[in-house]
């Protein structure tokens, strides 16, 4: 389809998919394609300045979880930190846990690896969450058993924005049971201290904070057993084999440096775009449904869902305006499938297609949230005269 | 994802709307994604053949499935019934320039509005209905039933 709009005019909210690399970000990865090219295991001074640039990023990373240098393993998105926290831990416990829990929110490549290894004799527990996609901490509690390998919760939902009460999960889970979080939202959000948590795994990615997409991190407890995803050199700690992306590694720690200093005020800027849209929208359309919770929300999402409009279709007429939001997760547009996440919190198969994510970020404006407060409503009506529901 | 010409039709729908007292009004549903459609015909008759003088409709569906909508009514518009029977749902994504593999289904569902259609203003008035029709009518009947189920469903 041709981009009717030139990208100056674009309002880009799409921000939980995706996030635009910052000029900051993209100025710092450039000279590590041309002329800073040295494999970071090179003995020889190309290497040497590959090594410490690798070495500088994950010093950035590690300072916005509050960890330590050598519990960064960097990987090549957010799926393969999760698909490393599931299967890394129970190969190292299969002879003991075949259990694992989780949630029925999660995020297809925390839901996908549990469906492949329950092929394989691996027994999962799906949470189920109220109608606000909270996790009641008393469940989580009562599905722990004696083989219970791993417990893998998401820390923010990236459709409804639910932040799970993660402290107190992972507070009840006992010591001896490794607690994964895919906190890929979070980062730039919300402030992150990984020791306050008792968990002992995190995954997140630099493309949903302003840095290059192709990289992210597996956060791993120093004293959590875990086999490595891939076998190879012995780099990244022996964690994760092959040679290091190096200007990906460059942006996304200088990605998350940024994240770390505008974390505080770019939190209350995300909420305040985020709840004036929330209130304003349904105010102006009858049948709009709010989901996901009002209160505590992750910085930036809003989710609604208007009744006999189907989500696709407001998306493309909205990006006819220059508006580009999404339907729900960027991840299940291949499929005909409503959100599993609305669907799990109780929202009607009709209203959960009928559903419409805007995610706003740091490159947005004031006003940017009033046009798409004007523009939203406009599309909606449009689209309920040709609606045959 | 989607042709330059879904895109047309998605954004500027030929046809669309409820028809002030139509001949026959059609109800059709898909199961697989939920979209609903509604097909409003007027019947006329020329040189002893009955056609289609009208036709128009209303889509609960994505951007697919309103372009099917839309170019369905065009391609058929003016044609006589019999000849809007055979209108397959290939012919109507051919004339699109093609649809996405996960979106054929909603070429189909126009297809179906329009035989749908046809159907009840033959039973209606007492024309004879072939056995082919009958079949076709029956296959969105039960459609129509799952996807108002699964539209129901909490």
């Amino acid at each position: 389809m041709k981009m009717s709009t030139k990208e100056s005019d674009i309002i880009y909210v799409d921000n939980n998919a995706t996030t635009p690399i910052d000029p900051d970000v993209y100025q710092e990865m450039k000279p590590y394609f041309k002329e800073r090219y040295g494999n970071p295991n090179s003995l020889h001074a190309k290497g040497r300045e590959s090594k410490q640039a690798v070495k500088i990023a994950r010093e950035k990373v590690a300072s916005l979880l509050n960890t330590e240098t050598d519990e960064i393993v960097f990987t090549s998105c957010a799926t393969e930190s999760n698909n490393h926290a599931i299967k890394g831990i129970i190969n190292k416990t299969k002879n003991n846990g075949k259990h694992i829990i989780t949630t029925k929110t999660e995020h297809k490549s925390i839901l996908n690896p549990l469906k492949y290894l329950e092929k394989h004799g691996y027994e999962v527990t799906y949470l189920d969450v109220d109608n606000k996609g909270y996790v009641d901490p008393e469940d989580l509690k009562n599905a722990i058993k004696k083989d219970t390998a791993l417990v893998t919760i998401h820390y923010a939902n990236n459709e409804i924005g639910t932040i799970q009460p993660i402290e107190k999960l992972a507070e009840i889970t006992p010591n001896e049971i490794p607690f994964h979080t895919d906190a890929a939202q979070i980062p730039g959000k919300i402030e992150i201290d990984v020791k306050s948590l008792e968990i002992d795994l995190m995954t997140i990615n630099g493309h949903k904070m302003y840095g290059p997409k192709g990289i992210g991190a597996l956060w791993i407890n120093k004293k959590t057993k875990i086999t490595p995803l891939l076998h190879g050199g012995g780099q990244e700690n022996n964690k994760r084999s092959g040679t290091e992306n190096v200007p990906y590694i460059v942006g996304f720690g200088k990605a998350a440096e940024k994240a770390s200093k505008t974390v505080k005020k770019e939190s209350k800027k995300l909420t305040d775009m985020h709840t004036k849209i929330l209130e304003e929208i349904p105010k102006k359309i009858d049948g709009a449904q709010v989901n996901g919770p009002i209160q505590n929300r992750l910085p930036g999402n809003a989710n609604i869902s208007f009744q006999g409009v189907e989500g696709e279709a407001l998306v493309l007429r909205l990006e006819d305006k220059g508006i580009m939001a999404s339907t729900g997760s960027a991840c299940a547009s291949e499929t005909l499938d409503p959100s599993h996440v609305l669907i799990e919190t109780g929202v009607p198969v009709e209203l959960a297609h009928s559903s419409l994510r805007i995610s706003v970020g740091r490159f947005n404006k004031k006003q940017d949230v009033d046009k798409i407060i004007e523009i939203v409503p406009e599309e909606v009506d449009r689209l309920r005269t040709i609606s045959a529901v | 994802m989607y042709s330059d010409k879904v895109m047309e039709h998605f954004k500027n729908p030929k046809n669309m709307g409820e028809m002030e007292n139509p001949d026959a009004v059609a109800k059709v549903g898909n199961p697989a994604c939920g979209d609903l459609m509604r097909v409003y015909i007027k019947v006329g008759e020329k040189d002893g053949e009955k056609y289609l003088e009208d036709i128009s409709f209303k889509t609960f569906g994505c951007a697919a499935a309103i372009a099917t909508s839309s170019v369905t009514t065009e391609l058929v518009k003016g044609k006589t019934l019999e000849e809007a029977i055979k209108l397959t749902r290939d012919e109507v994504a051919e004339e699109l320039g093609g649809l996405p593999k996960v979106k054929m289904h909603c070429s189909n569902l126009a297809a179906s509005g329009l035989h749908r259609a046809i159907y009840e203003y033959k039973k209606q008035t007492d024309m004879e209905i072939s056995p082919e029709l009958e079949k076709k009518y029956k296959a969105s009947e039960a459609a129509l039933e799952k996807t108002e189920e699964k539209m129901d469903k909490k």
